[in-house]
């Protein structure tokens, strides 16, 4: 079996998957079943100053008979008194020692109160910090979490004054609520953060109730925005986590999370440059046994590959990450649609006719009764919507065609108007 | 043993998360196969997507708009012979078919829960001032009785039974179409204003001259009769039954027989036969045998009919004919038999049964029920002197117009003999076709000459 073993920013893991800062991590009893249930590590809800949570505090996204597609909460930071969650911490690591224990923090932008709860969390005995600079409900209303990740310099100023203080390594979580998340975590390293964690959730209202009218989750009668977060936000993680692989003015390990729900979602992020990875709504939609298949099935999957270990996989795909600019303009997909499979359902035709390229043709076929579904090649754009919406796995392949011309981008285009 | 309970709907419902399941299955596909599949041209993926959608109503609307037999159909259509058939997730790539009866039903019986009484669902168009007529009450006439309502003309529907839904009410057994859910459609169709003259015979309580004097069309969806003679001695024989009579009796909870421990028999392999034998279980009887003079091969009740009878008991003995029943005192005791061999395929493709010599030997039964197809309504024809072949009336193909001016002919009136039993899906949209031709020539034809 593969080694499944990380060393994330000296952070040494039993295997890469943490329970993310959330409600799963709220106490010493759940994390302690976590570590039971096989995650590797866990990173404490946030502490600070305790707050006052609302009662409703969650919504959720459903799509056909799929629940959970995307998930949504207005819960602030740890509600418990310091002096517990300390106390439970320090049992939780007596009783699971090798399993990396990372507290969240967030607390007023000053630097007397980064320092004291920087001390007082390190002294119970952590394995590593987070900077919680992402939540983006309730704590952003109050200068903290997302209000301090929105802006670069409080980013920075704020590491700094951690890195002041901390002797174990520091990971800053960055809000994706931000127009290029690069720039926060430009600033990260350069407050000298050991790490970047990503994303925090998105400012998302997830519903109205149609016969209330009132937003849904509401306190009451009214509602305010919350955090989204689940698999429909895993694009939009994926893409932050490798834009800042790929920055090098970063240069940081990354410890990626954001709809991570499968085995399969954990390598794309592993490949993508994450070197950890952090989970949340799986864990709560079904419970803490999801780490097993994930990491059963990256084990089995690094077997098949023939890769010894985890680590080999992280950033292998970041080069292959670029910018429109750099993409070959002379290379052609086309869509071949395969007869022997097709079941006739037509959704490809439709699909194109209506709202793309007008390639697909349906054709008689007088030998078997039914219409053969054809691409136009010379039409065809390559855009992939047909294989998309085809219900058949594999009928509908993007095969490329030789266009007999060098590889060519608009960059180089620019560079020769120039 | 309450008896009523045995004549319950068979099929269970889909409960409401099923059916959203099911529903969300659906690919949606686009110029769908189920589609063309349907003899009444149902928007099958419409109505499907908008059950996901919670869209109940429109769901329902979707249906009864091209069908307003639809509550009916969904449960009585032979649907793996035709959406259910066509549906592209058949295939070996797929899955399996979406159970578009059971969906269709979901929406319908939405509708007939929660549709206030004696409200119509479609809105009629202005009154056109055109009068027609529709002998039969049945899904061909209700239909096209429905559609040319909508259109805003007057229709007056004669039945020669006290209610209406010929065979749904009459003919199909309870425990597949509950009485309650024709009812419903025939109420929908009486709140557009179809009137109804029950107990009405035409070409005898009223001649074919009044109704054409009375009316601008008429159109003739009278069904069949009951089953013909077999002609063999011993029929008149207390305990032999007619297969058609039978089961309007179980439909009224007439269980006019004690069969409670009795052997039957059943002569033919339709799917009335099938609807005879299973009844006859439902009843008590203690053996139930279907005779029939070919094999399965060219029987025409469905293939689930089939598994159905066999899982309800039912023997069949196959390359049998009856030569004569036997009797005491004027009951039937027994029936004779001869057993065939098939010959030579007949015009149909099937293959003729010819009587073995000398093989005769008598089973014994308490009732014999015959079903052995249905009679025509010649007296009918007669008294519209329609041009007809053998007892069915020639009709143009599309209009079901008849060799008569403005008199029209539907459902199983006309049916010819095929491969499988009449629908009523069939007859709902040949009703619908002769409707929409009689609209054409009443109203369309006269506006734009």
């Amino acid at each position: 079996m593969a080694d499944l073993r990380i060393t994330f920013a000296g952070i040494e893991s039993p295997n890469p998957f943490w329970l993310a800062s959330a409600p799963p991590t709220n106490s010493g009893y759940q994390v302690q079943r976590a570590f039971e249930a096989g995650w590797g590590g866990a990173v404490w809800k946030t502490l600070g100053e305790p707050v006052l949570n609302v009662s409703s505090r969650y919504a959720a996204i459903h799509r056909g008979s799929q629940r959970v597609l995307g998930f949504n909460n207005i819960e602030l930071i740890s509600d418990r008194p310091l002096e517990d969650n300390l106390r439970e911490i320090a049992e939780t690591k007596k009783r699971f020692p090798r399993n990396p224990l990372i507290v969240s923090l967030m607390v007023q932008p000053k630097q007397e109160a980064w320092h004291e709860i920087v001390k007082r969390v390190e002294a119970v005995g952590v394995d590593g910090l987070e900077l919680n600079f992402g939540c983006p409900h309730g704590m952003a209303e109050r200068g903290m979490g997302s209000a301090s990740g929105q802006q670069p310099d409080l980013v920075r100023q704020q590491t700094e004054w951690v890195k002041e203080v901390a002797q174990t390594p520091v990971i800053v979580k960055l809000t994706p609520n931000i127009t290029d998340i690069r720039f926060t975590a430009r600033a990260a390293r350069q407050g000298g953060a050991d790490a970047v964690s990503m994303i925090n959730t998105i400012n998302s209202l997830m519903g109205v109730d149609l016969d209330t009218w009132l937003p849904y989750p509401h306190v009451d009668g009214k509602g305010a925005h919350g955090g989204y977060c689940g698999p429909a936000v895993k694009p939009i993680a994926l893409n932050m986590v490798a834009e800042c692989a790929r920055d090098r003015q970063i240069g940081l390990p990354i410890s990626g999370m954001g709809g991570i729900s499968t085995w399969q979602d954990a390598v794309e992020f592993l490949l993508m440059g994450a070197g950890s990875l952090q989970v949340c709504t799986a864990a709560m939609h079904h419970g803490f046994r999801v780490v097993e298949d994930m990491k059963d099935g990256l084990s089995r999957y690094l077997d098949q590959k023939g890769i010894a270990s985890v680590s080999e996989l992280v950033g292998k795909s970041v080069g292959t990450y670029s910018d429109w600019g750099d993409l070959n303009l002379n290379y052609k997909v086309v869509a071949r649609i395969n007869p022997d499979t097709c079941i006739n359902c037509n959704k490809c035709y439709i699909s194109c006719e209506d709202t793309s390229h007008q390639c697909i043709d349906r054709v008689p076929n007088p030998d078997t009764g039914r219409e053969l579904l054809v691409v136009r090649e010379d039409d065809c754009v390559g855009c992939n919507l047909c294989s998309i919406v085809c219900p058949v796995e594999n009928t509908i392949q993007m095969v490329q065609v030789p266009t007999g011309k060098p590889a060519y981008s608009w960059n180089q285009l620019q560079a020769e108007v120039k | 043993m309450n008896l009523q309970d045995n004549f319950r709907e068979v099929v269970p419902a889909l409960k409401p998360k099923e059916a959203v399941d099911e529903a969300n299955r659906c690919l949606f596909c686009y110029d769908a196969p189920c589609v063309k599949a349907c003899p009444t041209g149902i928007d099958i993926p419409s109505f499907i997507k908008k059950i996901t959608t919670d869209n109940l109503l429109g769901s329902a609307l979707t249906i009864l708009d091209a069908n307003p037999m639809g509550a009916s159909c969904a449960r009585v259509c032979p649907t793996s012979e035709l959406c259910e058939g066509a549906c592209v997730l058949n295939g070996p790539a797929a899955s399996q078919a979406i159970q578009i009866g059971l969906l269709q039903r979901h929406a319908t019986d939405w509708a007939i829960q929660n549709t206030p009484p004696n409200t119509a669902l479609f809105q009629p168009d202005s009154p056109n001032g055109k009068k027609v007529a529709v002998v039969g009450a049945g899904p061909a006439g209700l239909a096209a009785a429905r559609e040319l309502a909508r259109k805003g003309c007057s229709v007056t529907v004669y039945e020669a039974k006290p209610r209406a839904g010929g065979l749904n009410t009459y003919g199909i057994v309870s425990f597949r179409l509950p009485h309650d859910v024709v009812a419903w459609e025939v109420e929908q169709i009486e709140a557009l204003g179809v009137r109804f003259q029950f107990e009405t015979r035409v070409g005898e309580d009223i001649t074919a001259e009044q109704l054409l004097d009375a009316y601008d069309a008429v159109i003739l969806a009278a069904g069949m009769g009951n089953v013909p003679p077999l002609g063999i001695p011993g029929e008149e024989l207390s305990g032999v039954l007619d297969a058609v009579q039978f089961i309007e009796d179980t439909k009224a909870n007439l269980y006019t027989h004690d069969f409670r421990g009795k052997k039957v028999t059943v002569i033919g392999a339709g799917n009335t036969a099938i609807d005879a034998a299973t009844c006859s279980t439902r009843l008590g009887a203690d053996n139930v045998k279907i005779l029939y003079r070919r094999t399965s091969a060219e029987m025409t009740a469905y293939e689930f009919e089939y598994d159905f009878a066999k899982q309800d008991g039912v023997e069949f003995r196959w390359l049998v004919a009856p030569t004569q029943m036997a009797g005491d005192n004027g009951k039937v005791t027994g029936i004779q038999l001869q057993r065939m061999e098939l010959g030579e395929p007949d015009e149909r493709g099937r293959r003729r049964p010819q009587a073995v010599p000398d093989s005769e030997f008598t089973l014994e039964c308490d009732f014999v029920i015959k079903a052995i197809g249905q009679t025509r309504h010649t007296g009918l024809i007669d008294a519209f002197e329609l041009e007809h072949e053998r007892g069915i009336p020639t009709v143009e193909s599309g209009t079901y117009r008849t060799s008569r001016a403005n008199v029209f002919a539907v459902g199983d009136f006309i049916f010819k003999a095929g491969k499988t039993d009449a629908m009523v899906v069939t007859a709902v949209q040949q009703g619908k076709c002769a409707a929409a031709a009689v609209f054409q020539q009443l109203i369309v034809g006269t506006t734009q000459s």
